[in-house]
């Protein structure tokens, strides 16, 4: 780890001016996955610019009955909050499959979503990577990728996006806004991440130095039956290797509303469009769920090791969508 | 059970009691400090620096760039490195893992291999400096490709000869009415102790000193000896609290590094091991791939047991993971024949690992007994009854005590076995299938000569001095127990002295044999105490000190096959539509001598079956093709079985006292992982009525054998 | 216009276990490092410097916190507790209690982070957090039991690899018993102090 300097500040302003001065600053959340790559060498920043002091840690419930989540809301707090857990619970379960209760305590929303890849090749420097050293090769494409993506990859990157928070976030429509030295801006989740393409380095749509102050819920009715489920290679404290947040609402057994979107497949949280879309005004029966998967994983391109994601993914949707109709018609 | 806390009085008794570690009040409160957390005066921190190519020369080491940076002591390398001696024998009589005698030439026979050390005046400095160090490489081109059937494959002798055989396998097999002939396979394991390697090395007057976290300081010192070509009394070692070992915590890089930054500084130099390095550097277990032939009668009697296993090692160091043997002590037949065979690849050098041979080796051979139950339609219980052998199987020899049967049966009625339909695939609660499992576990039981030392203290109390290594096993609670019993006074009137080479040469906390070993020891020392003090003649301000040396008595066994033995049980729950395998309850029963301290021994025993829990569900260090080098090596990568993963498990054990054993004692170090990964793989083929052969049962095998079913 | 390198040190003073300690940090100095190699404050323990295995937990303003990830320099004015810092003089916490009496350690290198990780897990539970096995995170639903697996999941993020889980739930679970003891013994006092 390379020397940096360190400012703590309290402002926005103050926070988006010292990154548009300096390139090679960072800002410095909760450092849960920060720290970590700076002693990887993956990230060598000059700077950091602590934003934990921010005024940005509170989660308001809106007029409309949606949510405005400060970026620097811890993953605790944002999970325990009880507008959260009316409202979206499949955010708060989602937020509490991840990483430990330690971890959790330090970490903010913002820098969720801003978190790299935990494929094994980027946090490696002595390993080639597209993503961390462009042009370098991906390594993954023909070694280890069991758990590596099987939507929206390309032939220069098959890394996945880590964020459960972010999975929840994506299927409730969630919209990033940010501060930059030019002023504010917004973005919603589901474009914030940038196709892989021949770019994976390119994570975000993010102008350079902006500075995430909130993620915003709209309403959503549905989402007050939603749940999110994680499978992962032991029982907690690991990333997944398929997830996926579901809501739905039945009425007379038949889908009203439905959202969908899965984690561990994709270099960005997957929101499941092409499945919705199949189930809207469909029976609410597992033949429709499984043509919703079906539908939504005809896109998959498996590797050699990871084929098994489209049939956990597709056996994900028919089990999680079974029980929330289950539970809609309660 | 009742726990009595040390210091309550007793005469005799301790021994069999449950008692809280001697040392729990330092664990809880942090004052323990473990190796890396004893303060030294002007402490230089080391940073190693591991080679980025799996095989070939380093052409040059860009050292002057680094030596201008900030703090920045010194970087040794296998240019300016003070040179050490490897022509010596280790610790069991063979050359030591030339590995550990760092920065002696350009060679690089392993991704990972350490090229250098910096050394700073704090470990931030020293870290960024070995960042930044450049080493030139020539690269060659690497070969880390293990499989069945590698044509560079030998047979080889570890701690066990490689090849035993008896009888003519194919006419057994050919008359054999059941045949069951299936390969299985266990991943590269990594030990990962909580507490990495860490040593810290100084001169003092003539003296090497060295704070360590090792299994056994007379094995360290000895080494480092003979390394720097010392006078054995030169060589101080301590390691009073040590954070698990596990069969790690031998000679290896840091400690020399340390001594030769140390000696080239003239001041004292820390080196401690990041976990990613603990990888490359700690040793691990070999993957092994193990082909398994059975032949019996309908009865289930078998007629010929094939057992052969491959393990792979360094292209510089012959390390077997010896899996084939222990069907050498379970299981008879008229044809037997085992083989242990090795293959020379560009990878570190593997090491023992908790249950060397045998964790491995029962996951084969009791995978492949409950397939044979099946195919027999018996209970694989009576199977093992059917084939309990009355002598070692390969020597013929009697067994010290086996018991296997008796545990069977305790373990079977307290987990209610008797109520288990045999047919798999079944049970179901919810979204999870159920089935039960169960398999044999055995682990060598020895003695080696260890010396001690107690003094009567004028005050009433008693000082013992033996130098064993307490990691976590309640070694230093064991043994005061023991000397109270031997010296018939409460525990309280005990102090136990260990860790420190000083204190003179004893067995390493290792193949089960600690405990065991060291008691043998102060229960000497306490007979001869005993006898003096009996004299009556009062004992002197510097107190009266009897000493012991149990070369002679433990060379004086008669020759036994002598081993612990236990009885693993598994139920499982399995969501065949996600891969999940979740363990709901374990039992283990044991026959491993004599327990000494009932609490601590309950959780070293549950503690083996957990990790049997992450070896059959978990562990797998996956090593890249391309590089040479791991994927994903640190505790995100490899997954160690977490607090969720572990239900409750319970361990007992039956009577079961050596009877070659001034205590009674066997040791149950290892025999809790024995047979726990194939009572698992068996529970989630009797859930699934899929046979998983190849560990970890990960999800997504589960997921597609459910596919292809 | 290229910024003004910046310092690279700075003088700080921490809040440990109610006590001020001033030093001068490294900027990449963790927490853990400092309390370990300035401050001779050697009970946290370090066991991959990754966030990866909890052997390091403290507790930053009343939570559990991982310091191998958390810099020095940026824990300055927080309060800091350890395991040094949780017994009462020579009174040990209940929770450390319970780990001595059930021995819920083996090798006890993971034990200082398992017991500032399960003081904290009381007092999330019992302020009502949800965890990722409660079956509904609803605020109107019951508030879940501290149950063995309620356990198992909260304190997953701390690593044992001697194996001690068994024993380590048993432990927290009646250290979470003593605590509520405790508090409940004090409320009647409180009540009383407060008419």
């Amino acid at each position: 780890m390379k020397e940096f300097g360190y400012q703590r500040v309290f402002d926005v302003s103050g926070a988006v001016a010292l990154l548009d001065a300096d390139p090679d600053a960072r800002f410095l959340g909760g450092g849960t996955n920060l720290v970590d790559l700076m002693k990887t060498g993956v990230e060598r920043p000059a700077r950091l610019v602590d934003v934990r002091e921010l005024p940005l840690d509170t989660v308001e419930l809106m007029r409309d009955g949606g949510l405005r989540i400060g970026a620097t809301v811890t993953n605790s707090d944002l999970a325990a909050h009880p507008e959260v857990r009316r409202r979206y619970p499949a955010l708060a379960q989602a937020v509490l499959a991840g990483a430990s209760g330690q971890l959790r305590n330090m970490a903010t929303v913002g820098g969720n979503l801003l978190q790299r890849t935990r494929c094994g090749y980027f946090a490696d420097v002595t390993k080639p990577c597209n993503k961390r050293v462009p042009g370098s090769g991906c390594p993954a494409i023909k070694g280890e990728h069991h758990n590596h993506a099987i939507l929206g990859a390309s032939d220069h990157c098959v890394a996945t996006h880590p964020s459960d928070m972010g999975v929840a976030l994506t299927a409730f429509d969630a919209v990033v806004s940010y501060e930059t030295a030019d002023g504010p801006g917004e973005v919603p989740l589901s474009w914030l991440y940038l196709p892989v393409g021949d770019t994976p380095h390119r994570e975000t749509d993010l102008p350079q130095g902006a500075l995430i102050t909130h993620v915003t819920l709209p309403p959503a009715p549905v989402a007050a039956n939603s749940r999110y489920r994680k499978v992962r290679e032991r029982a907690s404290y690991a990333f997944a290797i398929g997830s996926i947040a579901a809501a739905l609402d039945v009425q007379d057994g038949v889908v009203r509303d439905v959202r969908l979107a899965f984690g561990a497949v994709a270099s960005r949280p997957w929101r499941a469009r092409a499945a919705e879309r199949v189930l809207a005004g469909a029976p609410a029966d597992a033949e429709a769920f499984a043509a919703a998967a079906d539908a939504e994983l005809t896109a998959a391109r498996p590797l050699p090791h990871n084929g098994y994601k489209v049939t956990l993914m597709r056996n994900l949707v028919v089990a999680e969508l079974t029980r929330l109709a289950e539970e809609a018609t309660r | 059970m009742t726990t009595v806390t040390t210091g309550t009085r007793a005469v005799k008794g301790s021994v069999g009691t449950a008692h809280t570690r001697v040392e729990g009040r330092d664990k809880v409160t942090g004052a323990a400090r473990y190796a890396g957390e004893i303060p030294f005066a002007e402490l230089a921190h080391g940073w190693l620096v591991l080679s980025t190519v799996a095989r070939g020369r380093v052409r040059s080491v860009d050292t002057a760039p680094v030596l201008g940076m900030p703090g920045v002591l010194s970087v040794l390398h296998h240019e300016n490195a003070p040179r050490v001696e490897t022509d010596y024998p280790g610790l069991l009589g063979s050359a030591p893992d030339p590995t550990v005698a760092v920065f002696q030439h350009d060679r690089v026979p392993h991704m990972g291999w350490p090229v250098a050390l910096v050394v700073a005046e704090t470990s931030e400095q020293a870290r960024e400096a070995a960042e930044a160090l450049v080493v030139h490489y020539e690269e060659e081109p690497h070969d880390v490709d293990f499989y069945a059937g590698h044509p560079d494959a030998y047979a080889a002798e570890g701690h066990m000869p490689g090849v035993t055989a008896k009888g003519d396998l194919e006419p057994e097999l050919a008359a054999s009415a059941v045949v069951v002939d299936e390969r299985y396979t266990t991943p590269e394991e990594h030990h990962n102790s909580m507490e990495p390697h860490a040593a810290t090395a100084r001169w003092d007057g003539g003296r090497l000193e060295v704070v360590d976290s090792n299994q056994g300081t007379t094995w360290v010192a000895g080494e480092l000896a003979n390394l720097f070509s010392l006078d054995p009394a030169s060589v101080w070692v301590r390691s009073e609290h040590v954070g698990g070992g596990f069969g790690s915590k031998g000679v290896r890089p840091h400690q020399v590094a340390a001594v030769m930054a140390a000696t080239a500084l003239q001041r004292p130099v820390r080196v401690v091991m990041t976990r990613r390095q603990m990888f490359s550097l700690a040793g691990y277990r070999s993957p092994t791939t193990q082909q398994v032939r059975l032949g019996a009668d309908a009865d289930g009697r078998l007629r010929a047991l094939d057992h052969s296993s491959l393990s792979l090692t360094s292209t510089v160091h012959e390390f077997v993971e010896p899996s084939a043997g222990v069907a050498r002590v379970m299981y008879d037949a008229d044809a037997h024949h085992t083989a242990n065979r090795i293959v020379r690849l560009d990878v570190p050098t593997p090491t023992w690992m908790r249950g060397p041979g045998e964790a491995p080796g029962s996951f084969a051979i009791e995978s492949a007994f409950d397939e044979l139950a099946e195919k027999c339609a018996l209970d694989p219980i009576e199977l093992r009854v059917r084939n309990e052998p009355a002598l070692g199987p390969v020597s013929g020899l009697p067994f010290s005590g086996r018991n296997l049967i008796a545990c069977f049966r305790k373990g079977a009625g307290r987990f209610g076995w008797a109520d288990r339909d045999p047919r798999p695939g079944l049970r179901r609660d919810g979204r999870w299938l159920l089935g039960t499992g169960t398999a044999a576990a055995s682990f060598p039981a020895g003695a080696a000569p260890s010396t001690a030392a107690i003094t009567a203290e004028a005050d009433g109390t008693f000082t013992v001095g033996i130098n064993a290594a307490d990691i976590g096993t309640g070694a230093r609670t064991a043994l005061t127990l023991i000397a109270a019993d031997a010296l018939e006074v409460a525990p309280d009137h005990i102090r136990v002295r260990l860790g420190d080479s000083d204190l003179g040469p004893a067995m390493i906390a290792g193949g089960s044999m600690g405990t065991r070993s060291w008691a043998w020891a102060v229960t000497a020392a306490a007979g001869d105490l005993r006898e003096r003090l009996a004299l009556g003649d009062g004992i002197p301000p510097e107190g009266i000190t009897a000493r012991s040396n149990t070369t002679e008595a433990i060379g004086a066994l008669a020759p036994k096959e002598r081993h612990s033995f236990g009885a693993q049980f598994a139920e499982v729950a399995v969501d065949v539509t996600t891969g999940e395998v979740r363990v709901r309850r374990m039992l283990g029963v044991f026959a491993a001598g004599r327990i000494v301290n009932p609490l601590t021994a309950r959780n070293q025993l549950v503690g083996g079956m957990t990790w049997g829990i992450s070896m059959a569900l978990h562990e797998e260090a996956v090593r890249d093709r391309a590089t040479g080098g791991h994927y994903g090596a640190d505790l995100a990568g490899y997954h160690v079985a977490a607090h969720a993963d572990v239900p409750h498990i319970e361990a007992d054990w039956v009577d079961d006292p050596d009877p070659d054993d001034p205590v009674g004692i066997k040791g149950i170090g290892e025999v809790g992982i024995v047979g726990a990964a194939a009572a698992i793989a068996n529970a989630v083929w009797h859930a699934t009525g899929v046979r998983h052969r190849n560990l970890p049962i990960r999800p997504d095998r589960v997921l597609m054998a459910g596919e292809n079913a | 216009m290229a910024p003004a390198t910046p310092s690279t040190h700075s003088a700080i003073s921490l809040n440990i276990n109610g006590e001020k300690r001033t030093l001068s940090v490294d900027h990449r100095t963790t927490l853990l490092d400092a309390l370990r190699e300035r401050l001779d404050m050697t009970g946290t323990k370090k066991g991959c410097d990754q966030g990866q295995c909890g052997a390091c937990t403290v507790l930053l303003d009343g939570r559990r916190a991982v310091s191998c990830l958390q810099l020095a320099v940026a824990a300055e004015g927080r309060e800091i507790t350890t395991i040094e810092g949780m017994a009462a003089g020579d009174q040990l916490h209940p929770v450390q209690q319970a780990f001595l009496d059930l021995d819920g350690y083996q090798c006890g290198y993971c034990t200082p982070g398992q017991i500032c990780s399960a003081i904290a897990v009381i007092e999330e539970h019992a302020a009502g957090w949800p965890s990722a096995v409660t079956d509904d995170v609803r605020p109107e639903a019951a508030p879940p039991p501290l149950s063995a697996d309620e356990i198992r999941e909260r304190m997953s993020g701390n690593l044992c690899r001697c194996g001690a889980y068994v024993s380590i739930v048993e432990a927290v679970a009646r250290g979470a018993a003593e605590t509520q003891a405790m508090t409940s013994a004090d409320l009647p006092q409180t009540e009383e102090a407060a008419a």
